[in-house]
């Protein structure tokens, strides 16, 4: 499974959904699907996506948040999986696309290379709800069973170690940061 | 345990009076008081968090959805955001309330405590983050609202250092 299918797969979901991802592949890829004002790019801070999305579930429930994490940022923020468990908000969807490498600093290897397993690992954090899939079909049937259950659900996608040819973009961070918020405030 | 619970109050009903209503937290020793009455307080979602910078994304989230939260930290603990800082809050504008505990200054007894005392305040201008002490109870409530205030129009990271003679009633 690619990457960009797979968000591809779901990209009809997202409308009525608040999405924040992490820099490189992911933004890029979604960006050139279409980028939408209720998606924001987080394009540093790695680990902290999941952070963000916490942040804004908590703050407002009546919204359902998806995550779009990958292996490499999850690794650098272990720790969260441990606060997403604790607090369990039942409107978000992590998703973690693990490529099993850091693609776009040269696709050096990470730990899930080597048998680390971030469903496991989210599911002894105390993440009810976690899944594998590896093929397109089965991502979009768990995403779409995920936003439609009223609970915290981690759902990694094993994708190709493939990105798009460029990771810089002619959408500017602060005009991401001050769209989303807007649209996050109804203005 | 002499930390203060009268200055700790004090310090509470400031954040609630600005407006704040999720704060962040990594228990240690002077904050204790601070993060029982966030879990007494409905009107308050206290997270506990695993390690601090995880406060920053959650802060920063909170934020832009319309919320208004704090950070509470110990020195160490904002020596270990620093990249969470520098790449989540200051480069996407985030208006970040750091409250963080000074430990390691004069009168320090814990001797794991005495290297962050020396470096915080220094890392914190290396980062141009904008900081005021609390060491009396008068400074609190106006320092608390000032710094929420820059942080506001500034849409940038402030800092307030919870110090000994504020937190701590032993001379």
């Amino acid at each position: 499974m690619k990457r960009r299918d797979a968000m591809e797969a779901v990209y009809g979901h997202l409308d009525r959904c608040v999405v924040v991802t992490i820099m490189g592949a992911v933004a890029a890829e979604l960006q050139s699907i279409g980028h939408r004002p209720n998606f924001f790019y987080l394009q540093h801070a790695m680990g902290l996506a999941s952070s963000m999305g916490l942040g804004i579930a908590l703050a407002r429930p009546e919204l359902k948040v998806v995550v779009f994490d990958g292996d490499g940022s999850v690794l650098m923020n272990l720790g969260g999986l441990t606060t997403l468990a604790r607090y369990r908000p039942r409107n978000l969807v992590h998703v973690v696309f693990d490529n099993e490498s850091l693609l776009s600093v040269g696709g050096f290897p990470t730990a899930t290379s080597t048998g680390t397993d971030i469903a496991g690992m989210a599911a002894a954090a105390g993440i009810e709800r976690t899944s594998t899939v590896s093929t397109l079909e089965t991502f979009r049937a768990g995403f779409t069973e995920a936003l439609a259950t009223d609970d915290l659900t981690t759902i990694v996608a094993k994708v190709e170690a493939v990105g798009p040819a460029g990771y810089v973009t002619d959408l500017s961070l602060l005009e991401n940061r001050y769209q989303f918020q807007r649209f996050l405030r109804g203005g | 345990m002499p930390v203060s619970i009268a200055n700790s109050k004090l310090i509470y009903e400031s954040l609630k009076d600005v407006g704040v209503r999720l704060l962040s937290a990594l228990p240690e020793t002077w904050l204790v008081h601070l993060i029982r009455m966030a879990e007494d307080d409905r009107e308050m979602q206290l997270v506990r968090l695993a390690k601090e910078e995880e406060g920053v994304g959650i802060s920063a989230g909170a934020h832009l959805a319309g919320v208004s939260s704090a950070m509470l930290m110990q020195n160490h603990g904002f020596l270990a955001s620093v990249n969470g800082i520098v790449s989540c809050a200051q480069l996407y504008r985030i208006p970040l309330l750091m409250l963080i505990s000074h430990r390691g200054e004069f009168g320090e007894r814990d001797p794991w405590q005495t290297e962050g005392g020396g470096v915080t305040i220094h890392v914190l201008d290396a980062l141009r983050i904008p900081h005021e002490r609390l060491d009396s109870p008068e400074q609190v409530r106006p320092r608390i609202r000032k710094a929420h205030t820059l942080a506001a129009s500034a849409s940038r990271p402030v800092a307030l250092l919870l110090c000994r003679d504020l937190m701590w009633e032993e001379s």
